[in-house]
């Protein structure tokens, strides 16, 4: 009963949808203010109607309704509760509808803080957002619905992908959907004001905290996915340039230049043209990601299922949402005026250029990851029985995706020191040279040091240290004023608005990542074959086999191997990577075991195990902790400006904004 | 500097990062780019030793053999040609004997192709769509059996 009412509740979200979509629109089309304000509360309706719905797979799922062909195929009696609630969207189906979730949500988030946003404005947005959301619930109505019973229900269930019964998984895809979701605000938003044609610095402010959310999210998803396929799939890597990778990262790099090229526009009233479009291909690409991942075009992890019915509406959704936002467009920009004037040399161009390089950065990405599905596309369409067929893989993306990242991390530190409308290059270039010194000089020693070792890993750690440093100078030169003493100067700095604490924290994230990912050169790796009691160097440390033993678990039976990890003689602790079965399934897993040391870890996986040896895969993985904790600390800098007093526009003024703020 | 120069100077930017970026991408698609094949058509193009590619079909039986240290070798088969397989690493793990795979790596001028990584399927539902493909060609693929207890016949699609 709970199930139906969940499908009627989707049915009924999909009804209001479309009255959203339509209604506002008109309304704002012939500035009727009763058609406007139903905009509003169908946002709300909308978003309780879906939240009912997902809360009735929910209930499926955590009773085992095995009536449900979605939990049948999906779940089992005795998984953990956990992996029972993750497990809503560890499939097709459900994923989707925690996606229309997430539309919804940002829908009525923005009816709920749109109080003070114009009604027309409002209007549009919230339509543009309805229709958005109307086009994915018909998707899931008639292509993938997640409330199909199954008759004669099923003793017990398939259970879930073991590899995809993990915390990693509860985690990762509410947060990337949340990034990914979380740029329709940022789309409907320019679609919504290039109809109205309208657009202006205020448009900037009201978009700016919501792009901001997104990014925030994003970063954390895309990372948290990183490390996710690091200890679970058992290969080490945390980076492999795979499709499903890159459908993220390519709306990530297209948010992180919408972000700049927004703050340009909120300030200086310039680069409006290039913000609308920019605001239309980070969601585009994320409605692409999606299409990637979900059409079965791509087979991962990702892909629950192939149909191409699905894949066909997908496209369909792309090609109307991104073909229609982009005929506006081309129609309306040339309508915008022209905003503020700067010189080439300013932070205004420090932004261009960031945006240059993020959008160029983009397209490689993007050609690398559609060429070989264009081009078997393509000569399947010539000679059907023998497409050709390659893979592009990590050495292209190393080879376009690199040299171009390189240039922007080396402008970053200028960029955040420059002044708006006209920058004086060799006064920052002086006041960064402390960074500038100590990253050269960290990259020679480090050289010195390694001598016959990788040439472009201290050049990356170098490069670390000098964004980093670059951050704490902004900080520190904003702080500074000539006779004052170190505690005027810290208040002053403690005064600083948060959003310039927000972009440093952000900007010296990027260098965090950069040092880890530069330390990944230094790693060992060694494949061997050890008997119980016998041992193996690795780099710094020693390895020893003491057994391998049998373990049952809640919902698995697995074989572990026992391994001790010393170092000059002193154990570090046990390690136990294994082979899992589980309830229900055939095949192994593998599960790696990691031990965080500093910050490297010792990774280790097993591969065939022998009643008396175990093939063993073990890698020692110095500061690869730092590749995750700078995204995390990205994303915190990002979190910091959202709470800047700025980003609550018309806000009302909290008491202590009286203390005068410092000078800049 | 007038508005004109200035938007000058952007457009010229702009074009230097993109030829550069476009160069790259040239460059690199000229190198690193790795063609699949299956066993008949490595035979029938003549794959010079020494190119880089990816191979896939079915681990033929009885072909395995473990050396020292994790070394394996093995043959793809496709049913009308072999290709021997050598390779040092794990094996994933679905890999086993008449089981579909893909290998990347090189093809020596001794005929044997020495792979650096190894794909197999990753559970009992998912297969890398390469090995399909190559299976459905040679006309030996077999749709996985439904293994749900009840047959979902009133699943609506």
């Amino acid at each position: 009963m709970i199930v139906e009412a969940g499908h009627y509740a989707l049915v009924l979200a999909f009804a209001l949808s479309l009255v959203l979509a339509v209604v506002p629109m008109w309304g704002a089309a012939a500035r009727d203010p009763a058609l406007m304000a139903v905009a509003r509360p169908a946002a709300f309706a909308m978003l309780v109607m879906v939240a009912l719905s997902y809360g009735a797979l929910t209930w499926a799922y955590v009773g085992s309704d095995f009536s449900v062909m979605n939990v049948v195929q999906n779940s089992h009696s005795m998984k953990p509760l956990a992996y029972k609630i993750s497990g809503v969207w560890a499939n097709h189906e459900g994923s989707m509808l925690l996606w229309v979730l997430i539309l919804a949500l940002f829908a009525g988030l923005v009816a709920a803080r749109g109080g003070r946003m114009p009604a027309r404005l409002l209007s549009n947005v919230l339509a543009v957002q309805g229709a958005v959301a109307a086009a994915f619930l018909l998707f899931i109505l008639t292509t993938s619905n997640p409330f199909a019973r199954v008759a004669p229900a099923p003793f017990e269930g398939d259970g879930l992908n073991p590899i995809l019964q993990d915390p990693g998984l509860a985690i990762h895809p509410p947060l990337l959907y949340l990034g990914y979701v979380g740029f329709s605000i940022a789309f409907s938003f320019a679609v919504g004001a290039l109809i109205e044609g309208r657009i202006d610095a205020v448009w900037a402010r009201f978009v700016r905290p919501w792009t901001l959310t997104a990014w925030c999210f994003l970063t954390l998803g895309i990372a948290m996915g990183s490390y996710w396929a690091y200890y679970e799939l058992g290969w080490g890597g945390w980076w492999f340039w795979d499709p499903v990778e890159n459908a993220s990262l390519m709306p990530w790099l297209a948010g992180t230049a919408l972000l700049h090229s927004t703050v340009v526009m909120e300030k200086r009233d310039a680069l409006k043209v290039w913000t609308m479009l920019l605001s239309i291909l980070a969601f585009s690409l994320s409605l692409i990601g999606t299409f990637l991942v979900r059409s079965g075009v791509l087979t991962s992890v990702h892909s629950f299922a192939s149909d191409p019915a699905r894949g066909v509406f997908i496209l369909a959704i792309l090609v109307v949402f991104i073909g229609g936002a982009l005929t506006l467009f081309a129609w309306r920009a040339p309508v915008l005026r022209q905003g503020g004037v700067f010189a080439p040399v300013s932070r205004e161009g420090a932004l261009v250029l960031n945006n240059l390089l993020l959008a160029t950065a983009c397209a490689t990405v993007f050609v690398g990851t559609l060429y070989p599905l264009a081009l078997e596309a393509v000569t399947g369409w010539w000679s059907p029985d023998n497409p050709s067929k390659i893979s592009v893989g990590a050495p292209f993306f190393n080879a376009t995706f690199l040299p171009l990242a390189f240039p922007l991390m080396l402008a970053i530190p200028f960029g955040q020191s420059l002044a708006w409308k006209r920058g004086d290059l060799l006064g920052v270039a002086q006041r960064l040279a402390f960074a500038i010194a100590v990253g050269v000089v960290v990259a020679i020693v480090i050289l010195a040091l390694t001598v016959g070792g990788p040439v472009l890993a201290p050049v990356g750690v170098g490069l670390g240290v000098y964004l980093i440093l670059g951050s704490a100078t902004e900080i520190a030169t904003r702080a500074w004023r000539r006779g004052a003493g170190l505690g005027v100067m810290l208040r002053r700095a403690a005064g600083l608005p948060r959003s310039a604490w927000g972009t440093a924290l952000s900007h010296a994230g990027v260098g965090v990542t950069v040092i880890g990912i530069a330390a990944t050169a230094w790693g060992v790796e060694s494949i061997v074959t050890l008997q119980p009691g016998q041992s193996t160097r690795l780099g710094d440390y020693t390895v020893t086999l003491e057994a391998v033993t049998p373990r049952n678990g809640p919902d698995y039976r697995e074989t572990v191997a026992r391994l001790r990890v010393t170092r000059d003689g002193q154990s570090l602790g046990v390690l136990e990577p294994g082979k899992r079965v589980m309830v229900g399934r055939s095949m192994p897993t593998s599960e790696a075991g990691l031990m965080t040391l500093g910050l490297g870890q010792v990774y280790a996986s097993v591969g065939e195990i022998e009643p008396n040896a175990a093939g063993l895969r073990l890698y020692w993985k110095p500061m690869v902790l730092l590749i995750w904790l700078g995204a995390v600390v990205m994303a915190l800098g990002g979190g910091l400006s959202l709470l800047d007093r700025r980003a609550r526009i018309g806000a009302p003024a909290p008491a202590r904004a009286a203390v005068p703020a410092p000078a800049e | 500097m007038t508005r004109k120069q200035r938007r000058l100077t952007v457009i010229g930017a702009a074009l230097a990062v993109i030829g550069v970026a476009a160069g790259l991408v040239l460059f690199a698609m000229r190198d690193t780019i790795v063609f699949f094949y299956g066993p008949s058509e490595i035979a029938a193009k003549g794959v010079q030793p020494g190119t880089r590619l990816r191979i896939g079909g079915l681990v033929k039986e009885g072909t395995l053999q473990r050396g020292p240290d994790q070394t394996v070798r093995f043959e793809v088969t496709d049913t009308a040609k072999d290709v021997p397989v050598r390779y040092r690493g794990l094996l994933p793990d679905l890999f086993r004997e008449g089981q579909g795979v893909v290998a990347e790596g090189v093809l020596e001028a001794d005929g044997v192709f020495k792979a650096d990584s190894v794909l197999a399927k990753h559970d009992e539902k998912y297969m890398p769509r390469e090995v399909a493909d190559a299976l459905k060609k040679q006309g030996v693929w077999q749709h996985a059996p439904e293994k749900t207890g009840a047959t979902p016949a009133s699943a609506q699609k």
